[in-house]
């Protein structure tokens, strides 16, 4: 059953040359069709494959499907060929079924949109790269993917292209995204050049026994991957683009830019860790980026008032999250914590997305309220999805991944307190700003009357996914609360898990207490300053009288000012050294090359005047200075 | 009998030759061009027969005969082209067929 593995990235392939081809002469719903059978298929497939690897898993734990030799140039012989192993099998699972639900929710969010047909062929474009570069056998194919991906993210951020502004985010975040791409694509060459070979596994093996710890070329080629990892995950300082990215519709942020796409920097990490490994330098760069991000994202989603945008820092804060882990060597806590956020993040999307719709495309939370009696399934499911966020204590999925994370960032040999205090904090931000965002959007009274109610295609993938974000932490159970580590064990064949030192025992307990109650304190916080009400309201303003306090609100809410930072010292200088030179000075040879030609055929067509006597004149004294030149020489 | 030397006949041959080049060049008439031509003709077929007599070989009386030849023929070409000149531009001034000037 493994052989039907190239089903999975081919079927929405598929389904984006059917739409595309098809266009205009479908009905929309023959393209709705189309559009989400195409990845049911695929996630169909993908579950008959999972079932049969984990039932009978093949020898040595990975199946290598090669359908055919791409390129065969020399040495370089990069097969189309697809890999199976347990990091890629969680991979296309989440992927395909969180893509499928997100295809039934847009059935119905997109229906009123002109460019529906176009939507669901870009969206199935987008799913095949996705698929393609979590089961890409090489780094060639898997960066074939890589492109693709970033592709349909620029296609669909500019989705409703009538709006420059939304053409300037698509183009801003694809610019940004290609610095990290470059990176990528510099490690790319460097690991050719030493290996002859992009086949990941090879690549590994080849580099255990090769390269010394921390030896140069480890720790270059590490820091190159990094660099593509961190623009595709809008880290630091690369992560400008994400909140910008929100100018897409809201399907697309809840697929592309939470639940899938930004998480490919994290596989890349996952899957090449062998090389990150050798090169500790770099996996403790990993690590404090992570540790950067989510706070500076964490506090940078407090203060904004834009529903998407709150979710879009967010997104940014806890995919820092899952690069701490990775720093500290606990790949299968950081694979963990992406399986659940794709969960409950892509839920607060799909949420946010009704709340919007319903509003008639309003995203200022500060004008919402009242929500909870209006879309009661929304609110409860978005209450769900927050609560996971925050990592409510033993019932969400969020807490169990969370938990793990900050529970090996303390006790990993790479891990320091530091670290983890960066972690903690982080979760004290994560439930103010999620609880800011519920209590501002559903509390208080009904300020704003809701247009559309969302169907039965809208809430069931909302419904479906709350209980994925509750039920989907518990294949992961702690030991302090009965151990039952299935996840870990399932990964263990491919992600080698952290060492951890030596501690008190009883450690776990008090840590997984205090950041229980951190987070429970964080809501309370929100609570007290964002309910819905003149009240609260009266006391954020307060507050914002003061002039430091609305300074340092402002500076925040801009996110750090990066976009400053950029502008200032790349965009405009940039920009100035184009202007300064906008006639090339290198211009100059060929300019002159074409006024000396412009010059001699003046000259020559002097000559040709037509009177035959000229031609005889010309003719001796031709003929008198060959004589003369024979005659001297 | 004073034979005349090979220097004086190249001279000879050279200032006839000069003359019908000027003629080719300064006159706009086609007759007087052809004219010219046929001095310069004459002007080589000169060069050769004193060239023949000063070494005692007949070639430069043969080669002599092969210009006449040629001559004949480039003269009735010759005068064709001038009645269709005279045909086209109603005059025998070269200058006025100056199309393809460049």
């Amino acid at each position: 059953m493994l052989d039907l593995l190239w089903l999975i990235p081919l079927s929405p392939f598929f389904g984006f040359i059917l739409l595309t081809l098809l266009g205009q002469r479908l009905t929309n719903k023959t393209a709705a069709f189309i559009g989400s059978s195409s990845v049911g298929f695929s996630m169909s497939v993908a579950f008959i494959v999972g079932f049969n690897f984990i039932v009978s898993p093949p020898p040595g734990n990975s199946y290598t499907q090669v359908l055919w030799t791409w390129i065969h140039v020399g040495g370089f012989v990069p097969d189309i060929a697809f890999y199976l192993d347990a990091l890629s099998i969680m991979m296309i699972l989440v992927i395909t079924a969180v893509s499928f639900l997100i295809h039934i929710y847009s059935v119905e969010f997109m229906r009123d949109d002109d460019g529906y047909i176009r939507f669901f062929a870009y969206m199935n474009l987008f799913v095949g790269s996705m698929l393609t570069l979590v089961l890409a056998d090489n780094l060639l194919l898997l960066y074939l993917g890589w492109e693709g991906v970033g592709l349909c993210s620029y296609l669909l951020i500019g989705f409703w292209y009538r709006d420059p502004a939304n053409g300037r985010a698509a183009m801003k975040a694809f610019v940004v995204t290609r610095i990290g791409d470059a990176s990528l694509t510099v490690g790319l060459f460097l690991l050719f050049t030493v290996f002859d070979t992009l086949r990941i596994q090879e690549i590994s093996r080849l580099a255990l026994q090769q390269w010394p710890v921390g030896s140069a070329l480890a720790v270059a080629s590490a820091a190159l991957l990094l660099g593509g990892a961190v623009g595709k995950s809008a880290q630091l300082p690369l992560q400008t683009w994400l909140p910008d990215a929100m100018a897409g519709p809201t399907p697309v942020s809840a697929l592309i830019h939470a639940a899938t796409m930004v998480t490919a920097g994290v596989y890349l990490i996952a899957r090449t860790n062998v090389l990150f490994t050798l090169a500790p330098q770099v996996q403790l760069a990993v690590a404090v980026i992570g540790a950067a991000t989510l706070l500076l994202a964490g506090f940078s989603a407090v203060t904004q008032r834009d529903i998407k945008r709150v979710l879009a820092y967010s997104t940014i804060s806890q995919i820092g999250y899952m690069f701490l882990a990775l720093g500290v060597g606990a790949w299968s806590a950081a694979i963990f914590h992406f399986m659940t956020h794709a969960f409950f993040k892509s839920l607060l999307f799909l949420g946010a997305g009704v709340v919007i719709l319903g509003l008639n495309q309003e995203h200022d939370m500060l004008k919402m309220g009242g929500l909870r009696k209006q879309l009661p399934i929304t609110f409860w499911t978005f209450l769900i999805g927050s609560a996971s966020l925050s990592a409510l204590p033993l019932v969400t999925a969020g807490f169990y991944s969370k938990d793990m994370i900050l529970w090996q960032v303390w006790a990993s040999d790479k891990g320091s307190i530091w670290l983890w205090a960066a972690g903690f904090a982080g979760a004290f931000l994560t439930s103010i700003y999620t609880f800011r965002m519920l209590f501002l959007t559903f509390s208080g009274d009904t300020t704003s009357q809701v247009s559309r109610k969302p169907g039965p295609l809208m809430t069931i993938p909302l419904v479906i996914l709350a209980a994925l974000s509750l039920v989907g932490g518990f294949i992961e159970i702690p030991d302090t609360l009965g151990g039952k580590p299935i996840f870990t064990t399932f990964l263990h064949s491919v992600l080698t898990p952290a060492t951890l030192l030596q501690v008190k025992p009883g450690t776990e307990g008090n840590l997984q207490f205090i950041t229980s109650v951190i987070s429970l304190i964080g809501i309370i916080f929100a609570y007290r300053y964002f309910l819905h009400s003149p009240q609260h309201t009266g006391r954020r303003e307060k507050i914002m009288q003061n002039p430091i306090a609305f300074a340092v609100h402002c500076f925040l809410f801009r996110g750090w000012n990066f976009d400053l930072l950029y502008d200032t010292f790349a965009v405009r200088p940039f920009l100035w050294i184009a202007q300064t030179n906008k006639n090339d000075f290198i211009d100059l040879i060929y300019r002159g090359i074409a006024l000396l030609s412009r010059a001699l055929n003046s000259v020559l067509s002097f000559t040709q005047s037509g009177k035959v006597r000229w031609y005889a004149m010309g003719i001796a004294i031709g003929a008198i200075v060959f004589i003369g030149i024979v005659e001297i020489l | 009998m004073n034979v005349l030397s090979m220097e004086h006949g190249l001279i000879i041959a050279g200032i006839l030759f000069s003359l019908g080049l000027v003629g080719v060049v300064v006159r706009r008439n086609v007759i007087f061009v052809l004219l010219s031509l046929e001095i310069m003709l004459n002007a080589t077929g000169l060069a050769f027969v004193v060239a023949g007599s000063r070494w005692g070989q007949p070639d430069g009386q043969i080669i002599f005969i092969f210009i006449l030849t040629m001559a004949a023929a480039e003269v009735s070409v010759g005068l064709a082209l001038v009645l269709q000149f005279y045909r086209r531009f109603k005059m025998l001034d070269t200058d006025a067929a100056r199309k393809m000037r460049g």
